[in-house]
Parts: C-alpha cells; structure tokens; sequence
C-alpha cells in the first residue's frame, strides 16, 4: 500500500473518479471533430501541402536550390535537423525516466510527450532524408549486401551511429508508446457505439482484457523498456553530438557536447510538451488531468535544464580562450561579435536569460507565462543549432573563402514541411487516440487522492489528516 | 484459454482495495480464484491470486544478449574480415568505435522481443477475440472470475462468501 503525504497536492483534481477519467478522455475520442479541430487540421494540411511542393522541388531539382555554398555545407537542413531530434526528447524522458525516478505526476502528460516525440522524430528524420538529396538511396546508409564487391557502411563514422541510434529511437519509442495504449484502446473498444470503430479499436487492442496476469507482465515490461529506454534516450542526443565533436572544426570539436546536448534537448523538449499541452488542456478541457502542478513541474524542469545549456555555452567560451588554440578562440569570438552575432545573442537570451524567470512561483504557475517563454525557449533552440553549425561554418581557415548563409524559399519551405506534418499527425492523434493514459492515471486517483477522491476538493490539511483513509493509508 | 461451456462465478467490485482485499479473503476461504480483470494495474494482484513470477525477464536478457552479439558479429566481420578499411591510420578493427552500434541493437533487439514475448505470452493479437466476463473491467470495475468446476465448494457457498467480501454483483457465467 503506497502511503501518500497529505501535504502533497494531488494529481488529480476535481473528484474524479475511475468512471469520470473513462468518460472524460473518451468522450473526445469518440465525439465528431469540433469545428476548431477542422480549422486547425485544415490549417496544417495546407501547409503540408506547401510543404510537400517545396520538398519536391528540392528533390526534383537537387540541393542547389537551398542557399548552401560551398562554405557552409551544412545550414538549415541540419539545424532543423537537430532541433527535431532535440525536442523528440522530452517523451520518453517523460515515460522512461520519471518512470523509474516514481514520478507519478508523469502520468497525465506521458501519452502525448510520447506522441510528440514520435512525430518530432518523424520531422527530423525527414530532414535527413532531404539532406541526402538523393532519397531514394537512403537504403545506402545501413549495412546491406550490395553490388559494389561487399563494401559496407563505415562503422567508425558517427553518421553511421545515427542511423542506428535514430532508427533504434523511434522504434522502441512506438513500441514503448504501443505498450502503453493497448489497454486504453480496449476501454475505448468496450465502449464503442458502432461496429466500424469497435473492429477498428478491437483490432488494436490486440484482445486486452486486463487481466492480473497480463497486468502484472504489463508493469514488468513497462519497466524494462524504461530502463532500456533511459540510456537510448541519452545516447541519442549523445551520438548527434557527436557528428560535430568528432570532427575536426573549430567549434564544434569540443568533449562537452555530449551532456550539453542532452540538457539541451530535454530543455527544448519539455517546451514544446508545454505548448501542446497547454493547448490540449483548454482544447479538450482537461484542466482536472494536467494542473498547475504538472505545469510548475515542467517549468522547473525547463529551468533547470535552461541552465545546464547556459553553462556550458559560458564552459565552452572558457575553454576556447584557456585551450589557447587561436582557431577555437577564434571561431567563439567571431560567434558573438561577428556577422552573426544577432543570432548569438537570440541564443543567449532566449535560453539562458528567459527561462530563469520561472523561479517566480507565480511565472512558473501563469499558463500565459508558460506558453510565452515555451515558444521563446524553442526559437533560441534553434538558434542554437543554427549558431553552431553556420558560425563555425562560414569562416573556415581559408579567409578567401569565407562567406555567408542565406536561406532561400526552400529552406524555408521544406522547414515549412516539417511543421505541417507534425501538426497533421499530432491532430490526427489528438482526435483518435486518448491524449490521456487512462489506466495509468486511474492507477494514481487513489493513492494520491487520500483514497477518498470526492472528498478532496476543498478539504483543510487537518481534516485530512483525520479522516479515516488517511488512518489507512498510514497503517 | 478455456474449455468450451465452463461456468465460471463473476463478482462485480467497485473499488481497488476492496477487491485486493476480497482475492484474500476468499483465497483463505480454500477458494481457488481463477482471474480478476481490472482497469489498471493493482499492485499485488498478481501475488495474491497465486499466479507464478513472470519471468519475462529472463527473456529480456537472452534477447538482449542475443543483439549483442549480432553487433559484434557484424561491425567485426563488415569491418575486420570482409572488408579491412583503414580509416585515419587506424586498425581496422577498432571496438572503441563499434560501441554505440553495439549498444543500440541490444536495445533494439531487447525491446522488440520483449514486446513480442509479451503479446505472444499474454495471448493477445489483432484477431483475438478478449475473454470479457464483464465489459466494464476496462472501466471502472474490478471484476473477480472463479472456475466452479475447479473448486469443490457448492455455488450457493462461494456466492455468498463473494458477497461477503464486498461484490457490488454476483452472477454466473458460462463461457
């Protein structure tokens, strides 16, 4: 029997009980599409669709049509690249790691963290795909019998390593969110109206009828996919990391970028999950499910992450002047008072300077706040990419050659892309699946409602401590 | 899965603890329980129903190892033997480097068989029709099955020792 602290605020508010959870996270699931979710699916077709035409082009014609020069081989296609990889961090943090960290204020927001991480993982591989210019060869990147005499991939290069642990990520990360949907989707099977979605549910569902067996190998395997997925998701970053680190450019060969990144993608991450979620909550009502804790939980995490990321961009600034190699000083110089420096300085504000705002508790609990700096937090994350692959890029050790990047219509437009297609699944998915872990929340209304969840609005801390279930719960 | 037309005795609970503490109950009562469906996981169920430990664990172990070794076995053999390359004055066979690849397809063999072991133990599949004694276990309702041909107590006992317990309902089922 789990003992809760009645000083501790609960998860869940409002009374809810098991039957409300069902009904309150299904009735989406099952209702029409609202006409905001028509509008706002619309909106995201349209620029997917723009998108699409844009990344056609781009294919049809060749990477000569992005603002790359023969500098700076590497600009936005890269940065966004990252950025996606990045925010595809904060679900399986989410799942996997508050998971075996007991955090059980996870379970409100774990299904759509992990849904995001899926879709944002979608949108950075895509840019791969773009990047290789050559799409159709993308098979060329894994170790396949061929044609060429047997020449395989090159398994010392860390692009290679992405290919494994990208393609690993997103694997286990569907099969971890899966897992975790399954006896959702037979409470939603059991409440179907109509044969077309009880088949199509049912199917899902895989025959789930929750059994203590089944429950208990499901909690076992939850378990071992958290602890598989907890380094898989610090090797991911770790690894993109090091498609810089371990090469020999000025800015980029530093040993910090490995746990820099990793701060630096859960700090992105978590932004986005509160952008979504602060949307869904209004959107789907579900004031009750994701509260002003799970927000403050959130912002501090941003917080604290925000400055990890800050010290090791000052670590970084350090350790070029102290290296005492001329390039490196330079390349970090130039990084904050050259022709870049407005981005530099994006950087720096948006991620070290805003973020420390939350330590305001009333910042921390404003949904307005949150939503603002969020969006602020993932601009400077951009930034960031953007900062370490461009600056270091365009003053190379030829002066003559050095130059600078400007994007044209289709870097733009296949960043566009990208955005489109994450809004249309991410749509798709709010309307069809439940945003909600229902089991996983139902699991937690009790222990941490004081076992007397219609009681609890309202209710002071020293009646609390007298009632009879707080008695039980402390036996 | 069942015999065709067994009856099984089906008590409806309304509440967590009052089922976990009801599985008790009847079990030191000489009642063997069959199954109880619940809407979510309740620590101990498992324990106190008298199912064995998963051992799904140990399967986690032999997959994982089994990964392993593939990546040996291919980042050696690819590089090594096949196909010597000497990258940046290197040997060609430099483990440092093969690491991350060996440690991704252990996670990525692991996490797929663990996924399989655990619908293929659980007998669960796109076309399995679930075993419902009571649609509502997917809800709100801890719903308790007991096997009347596996138990030597009368129907009439072992209805009221349900009830007893706390069961909202007590019906009977053949399924």
């Amino acid at each position: 029997m789990h003992v809760t602290s009645p000083v501790r605020t609960p998860l869940v508010t409002g009374g809810k009980t098991y039957a409300d959870v069902t009904e309150d996270i299904c009735k989406q699931v099952e209702g029409k599409p609202t006409k905001e979710w028509k509008i706002a699916f619309a909106i995201s077709v349209v620029v997917l669709l723009y998108g699409t035409c844009c990344l056609f082009w781009t294919w049809w014609e060749g990477l000569g049509v992005w603002g790359l020069n023969k500098t700076v081989g590497w600009a936005w296609d890269i940065t966004n690249f990252v950025w996606w990889v990045g925010i595809g961090h904060a679900g399986t943090l989410i799942s996997a790691i508050l998971l075996l960290f007991r955090q059980k204020w996870r379970t409100s927001i774990n299904r759509a963290a992990e849904a995001m991480t899926i879709f944002a993982v979608i949108c950075a591989a895509s840019f791969i795909l773009m990047h290789m210019g050559r799409p159709w060869m993308a098979h060329w990147a894994l170790p396949l019998p061929n044609t060429f005499g047997s020449l395989w991939v090159n398994f010392n290069s860390p692009l290679v390593w992405d290919v494994f642990a990208i393609s690993t990520y997103f694997s286990v990360s569907c099969l971890f969110w899966y897992v975790g949907l399954v006896p959702d989707l037979a409470t939603i099977r059991d409440r179907a109206q109509n044969k077309v979605s009880k088949y199509i549910y049912g199917t899902l569902a895989m025959g789930w009828n929750g059994s203590a067996k089944t429950w208990a190998r499901y909690e076992y395997i939850s378990l071992i996919l958290a602890g598989l997925s907890t380094p898989l998701v610090l090797s991911v970053h770790t690894i993109v990391s090091m498609d810089f680190a371990t090469s020999v450019i000025p800015g980029w060969h530093t040993t910090i970028f490995p746990p820099y990144f990793v701060a630096g993608a859960i700090f992105s991450g978590f932004a986005m999950v509160q952008n979504l979620m602060l949307i869904a909550r209004v959107v789907y009502k579900l004031e009750d499910y994701i509260t002003f804790e799970h927000i403050e939980m959130m912002n501090k995490i941003i917080t604290l992450t925000g400055s990890i990321v800050g010290v090791a961009y000052l670590t970084e600034f350090f350790i070029a002047w102290y290296s005492g190699v001329e390039y490196e000083s330079y390349a970090f110089i130039n990084r904050a008072t050259g022709p870049y420096w407005w981005a530099y300085w994006a950087m720096m504000t948006c991620n070290v300077i805003s973020p420390q705002l939350f330590w305001s508790r009333s910042l921390r609990r404003s949904v307005k706040w949150t939503f603002f700096i969020s969006v602020i937090v993932n601009i400077g994350m951009w930034f960031e990419r953007f900062v370490i692959i461009v600056t270091s890029l365009h003053r190379d050790y030829i002066p003559s050659s050095w130059a600078m990047f400007s994007p044209t219509m289709f870097d733009i437009g296949d960043y566009i892309f990208s955005f489109g297609l994450f809004g249309t699944l991410f749509l798709l998915f709010s309307k069809y699946l439940p945003v909600i872990n229902m089991a996983e929340v139902k699991g937690v209304l009790r222990t941490t409602s004081e076992q007397l969840p219609k009681k609890i609005a309202g209710v002071s801390k020293a009646d609390r401590l007298a009632s009879p279930a707080y008695k039980k719960d402390a036996e | 899965m069942t015999d065709a037309n067994k009856k099984f005795l089906v008590g409806v609970y309304d509440d967590d603890d009052v089922a976990l503490a009801a599985v008790n109950k009847i079990k030191s009562a000489g009642v063997k329980i069959y199954e109880v469906y619940s809407p979510f996981a309740i620590h101990g169920m498992d324990i106190a129903i008298g199912h064995p430990r998963t051992r799904i664990g140990i399967a986690a172990f032999c997959f994982g190892l089994t990964g392993f070794l593939c990546a040996i076995t291919l980042t050696t053999w690819t590089m090594g033997i096949d196909w010597p390359m000497v990258i940046g004055g290197k040997d060609p066979l430099s483990f440092p480097n093969y690491i991350p690849i060996m440690f991704e397809l252990t996670v990525l063999f692991t996490a797929f068989g663990m996924t399989i072991t655990f619908f293929l133990s659980n007998g669960l599949g796109p076309t399995v029709e679930p075993l419902l004694f009571d649609p509502r276990c997917t809800d709100n309702k801890f719903v308790m099955a007991i096997d009347l041909s596996k138990n030597k107590m009368s129907e009439a006992e072992i209805a009221s020792l349900v009830k007893a317990s706390g069961a909202e309902e007590v019906s009977v089922k053949q399924v």
